[in-house]
């Protein structure tokens, strides 16, 4: 008995100390990393203080009268009604306060407006359901997507600790910078928020909105989507990485070089294997979301690829190269021209028209993307029929 | 404050008048305030229900993280549904409902001042409710963009069936208008002699202002949704960026709607606890005249608030600071009410009766969603706390106490008028314990997974909001099957029970004790003579 106690006692104080524990029962907002969120810190603790001391004393004076002024206790009715003096005290003393509390709001309130004078910009674009970081004036942008696997979202395996938290490319940034993000959305109104920075701006299709963040800690700080977006709203995560200077310029270079080997490989030579399996990687990346994995869609919403006529049917290859470059118009069918590269887009059309007993055997070509972007129109390249036979059948 | 000469009138002349109809057509044809009211709380109390049950829904799915039980785009209908069919379909009707029955025999009226438009107001609701509900077994199923409908979400990325939403938004519009000049045209016109207007009761001045509100801005939501009608079939583009057209714009307009909405909700409540605490304090209710002026501050501040639900759009700081101070504004008004209510209890002469203890909890609960409203009216700190979980503890703190605690605070207070009988005390005090703790026990965690940063609408989270999402589960879990309680003692006190007398309550005040109980079906067909 002595020993069950004193283990569970053990466990108990366990609880307590880990970290992650901790985490669990948080009950108030993050300091952050930044001199404006420590302000809003500040803020939120004293109008917090304010209302508990009139909290106590508006309800010390209620319990008394409920305790003291009860009809079981003897309590007889007086009955004063009115007091102008009375009136007017407890109209002006809040009104006090609040005149004392609106001062050190406005001061946070114009340090945030005021995005002058950045070293960095970087554009935010929130799409359904991820965000792609801009740099400006640097060619570097990417799109930054939920990683964590389904299987965890399912209950089929075991959480992250950052479960729902984590995304594959994080956005990247320089400590003691002042860096101003220009944010803005593609389809809907989306909200990037980190709290740790505490910036939140809503990304709205039409507007840019400007908002600013100086970081001082090294470190990697994590929000979400604030804004009802549609179906997976609560799966577009945010990750900031905040680097030092010389880490910082490290990634950059590295993620230029990046991108000009991806521009290598729209010149190889592809073939319908090797574009299935880019496809069906990219397509489960970026069109799994609506369209499913199955490819059976959530109709009427996001239609089924598997069987339709755009998908099977020769002369709509056209159409079908047209709908993923443009989108559609109207409807939660975004453009993906700008999203992926040329390999990923051709990828994803050949493994629409072929995956789930599609089965065309027709194949789509990085070129044949690469010449659509210049004449805005699917021509198909003759020089691909060349290919053997056994490689299409090998599939 | 009042007195009454001409009490026996009703009963001299029952042979003379007419009682209600036998059957069905009653309730289909009635004229009468007394039959529409109660027509309106069943209603009121049926999509109570399924708000509720569309709740426990929610939080059987937040109740760990992962999906579990239904998939996002259902949980988003859910969210939406819960909250079109909590404001439009328990709330406001609950309280129509309560001035139909009330405000003619506190008045002293005869009845509302044009029956026949109150009978359309009520049963246009009913085809209203069907429709909207009805969505979710449409193809692409119901409205899944929030309650506050933000284009272009809910235009050009809805689903289908948005057009009926809106046809039903419309219809609900249509019934509150007429509701709402119905009730103006009763207090302005039928009060017994005497009556003057700072003699009347909080809860017909709190319900006069209302219906101002609903008048002005009940329009707005209409051309909101009808802008979305147009920019879905007809090719507009007012919230379409693409088109020349400003997301925006939705919001500014919806917001001037929905400030003064939230009032609207609100402001009868104000009026009912503004009867109960005199009632059971035994003793008149501090500062009357100061209640009205701040009743009608409050509302006049809501028009000018709107976009403090818009902090972080991107409005200029000068727009920002306006609203700011403005919004913080409202806590003076709000204060001065708190503060006569708790004064009026401050040397009374208490006993806690249920519907003193729901209008208790009420001043207690609404002051705690007041003080985060408050927190939330500073604007830099907003932008934590906008769109977490914050938000939602604080209006769940204004509504579910507020407005629903005051409902259930009224239904104690006057069944005894309507059903002639006594409701059970023990089983409606266990009704309201229940409710206190469970209501306490759903809204209270969501504070702290608001300030630790779980956004709000979303169906899966974050592992270390894990513990309290589980506690606020269990909480509305014991809330939500409470209130069926609540039907069973409705039911009962129709049946039977105690016989109730005329004035049920030793220190309750106004006309409509002087009727007896139940109040017969046609009361005051000669005025009272007020002094």
């Amino acid at each position: 008995m002595m020993q069950q106690a004193k283990s569970l006692f053990l466990l108990l104080a366990g609880l307590a100390v880990t970290g992650s524990s901790r985490a669990a029962w948080e009950v108030n907002m993050t300091e952050g990393v930044t001199a404006v969120s420590r302000n809003i810190y500040g803020l939120h603790m004293t109008i917090l203080m304010i209302c508990v001391v009139i909290g106590l004393i508006v309800f010390g004076v209620m319990f008394y009268s409920i305790f003291k002024h009860r009809k079981s206790k003897g309590a007889v009715a007086h009955q004063f009604h009115e007091s102008t003096l009375v009136e007017i005290v407890w109209t002006s003393i809040p009104f006090l306060i609040l005149v004392l509390m609106a001062i050190p709001a406005t001061k946070t309130l114009v340090e945030i407006y005021n995005t002058d004078e950045a070293d960095i910009d970087i554009k935010i674009t929130g799409y359904q359901w991820k965000w792609q970081y801009e740099y400006v004036g640097e060619g570097v942008s990417f799109f930054s997507n939920l990683s964590t696997p389904r299987e965890q979202i399912r209950n089929v395996r075991d959480k992250n600790p950052n479960y729902l938290l984590e995304v594959d490319e994080p956005l990247v940034i320089p400590v003691d910078k002042k860096v101003r993000f220009l944010v803005t959305a593609a389809d809907v109104i989306h909200s990037w928020w980190v709290p740790a920075l505490a910036v939140k701006r809503d990304a709205i299709p039409g507007f840019i909105n400007e908002a600013w963040t100086n970081i001082e800690v090294p470190g990697t700080y994590r929000g979400q989507c604030a804004e009802l977006c549609g179906k997976d709203h609560g799966y577009m995560p945010i990750v900031v990485e905040a680097k030092s200077q010389e880490d910082y310029d490290a990634w950059l270079q590295a993620k230029k070089a990046a991108a000009g080997k991806a521009r290598e490989l729209t010149d190889k030579t592809w073939t319908m294997a090797e574009l299935m399996a880019r496809g069906e990687q990219a397509y489960n990346k970026v069109c799994a979301v609506c369209h499913q994995p199955n490819g059976a869609g959530m109709p009427p919403i996001f239609p089924a690829l598997k069987g339709s006529p755009m998908a099977t049917e020769a002369d709509q290859i056209g159409a079908h190269v047209d709908i993923v470059m443009n989108g559609k118009k109207g409807s939660a069918m975004q453009a993906f021209a700008g999203q992926l590269s040329e390999v990923d887009l051709a990828a994803v059309i050949t493994y629409e028209r072929n995956a789930w007993g599609n089965d065309t055997g027709e194949m789509v070509t990085p070129k044949e993307i690469v010449e659509y972007k210049k004449t805005g129109e699917y021509i198909e390249d003759p020089a691909k029929q060349s290919m053997p036979d056994n490689q299409q059948a090998s599939l | 404050m009042t007195s009454v000469t001409d009490t026996a009138s009703s009963h001299d002349h029952d042979e003379h008048l007419h009682g209600p109809a036998k059957g069905l057509m009653r309730w289909v044809l009635t004229t009468s305030h007394k039959d529409i009211g109660t027509m309106y709380l069943w209603f009121s109390f049926i999509m109570f229900l399924t708000g509720g049950a569309m709740a426990m829904i929610i939080r059987a799915e937040l109740f760990q993280p992962g999906l579990q039980i239904v998939e996002p785009a259902f949980f988003n209908q859910m969210t939406t549904m819960h909250g079109l069919i909590m404001v439009f379909g328990a709330v406001m009707p609950a309280f129509v409902g309560l001035a139909n029955w009330m405000i003619p025999m506190m008045i002293g009226a005869p009845d509302m001042a044009m029956p026949r438009m109150n009978n359309w107001s009520f049963w246009i609701l009913p085809f209203a409710a069907v429709m909207l509900i009805s969505t979710l077994f449409m193809e692409g199923g119901g409205p899944n963009f929030g309650w506050t409908f933000y284009a272009p979400l809910s235009t050009d990325y809805s689903p289908p069936s948005t057009t009926f939403f809106i046809f039903a938004i419309h219809m609900l519009g249509v019934s509150s208008i007429m509701g709402a000049i119905n009730i103006i045209a009763t207090i302005l016109n039928l009060r017994a002699p005497g009556m003057t207007m700072m003699k009347m009761p909080m809860f017909v001045w709190t319900w006069l202002i209302t219906a101002y509100l609903l008048i002005a801005v009940m329009p707005v939501l209409a051309g909101a949704v009808t802008m979305m009608l147009m920019d879905i079939h007809f090719g507009t583009s007012f919230f379409n960026a693409g088109g020349g057209g400003d997301p925006v714009l939705f919001q500014h307009i919806f917001w001037f709607f929905g400030h003064p909405e939230v009032y609207i909700m609100i402001l009868p409540s104000f009026g009912i606890v503004s009867a109960i605490i005199p009632a059971f304090a035994r003793k008149p209710l501090f500062g009357y005249t100061s209640m009205v002026y701040a009743t009608a501050s409050i509302a006049f501040l809501s028009f000018i608030v709107w976009a403090h639900h818009m902090f972080t759009v991107g409005i200029p700081l000068i727009g920002e600071l306006f609203f700011m101070y403005a919004t913080m504004l409202i806590a003076v008004p709000t204060g001065v009410k708190i503060f006569n209510w708790v004064t009026t209890m401050f040397r009374g002469s208490m006993t806690f009766e249920t519907p003193m203890l729901f209008s208790t909890a009420f001043v207690v609960l609404f002051t705690i969603g007041g003080f985060s409203g408050l927190m939330l009216s500073i604007a830099p700190a907003d932008f934590q706390y906008h769109d977490t979980y914050f938000v939602v503890a604080h209006f769940h703190y204004v509504l579910v106490p507020g407005a629903i605690f005051a409902i259930f605070a009224a239904c104690y207070y006057w069944l005894p008028k309507w059903t002639g009988h006594m409701y059970d005390e023990t089983l409606a005090k266990v009704h309201f314990w229940m409710s206190f703790i469970g209501m306490n026990l759903t809204f209270f965690p969501m504070h702290f997974v608001g300030l630790a940063g779980m956004p709000r609408r979303i169906p899966d989270y974050a592992l270390q909001f894990a513990n309290f999402n589980e506690i606020s589960s269990i909480g509305g879990f014991m809330f939500g099957t409470t209130q069926l309680l609540f039907l069973f003692i409705v039911i009962k006190c129709i049946r039977g029970g105690a016989k109730a007398e005329a004035k049920p309550w030793e220190g309750a005040e106004g006309l409509e004790w002087s009727v007896p109980s139940p109040a017969p079906y046609h009361t005051f067909t000669t005025p009272p003579d007020v002094k």
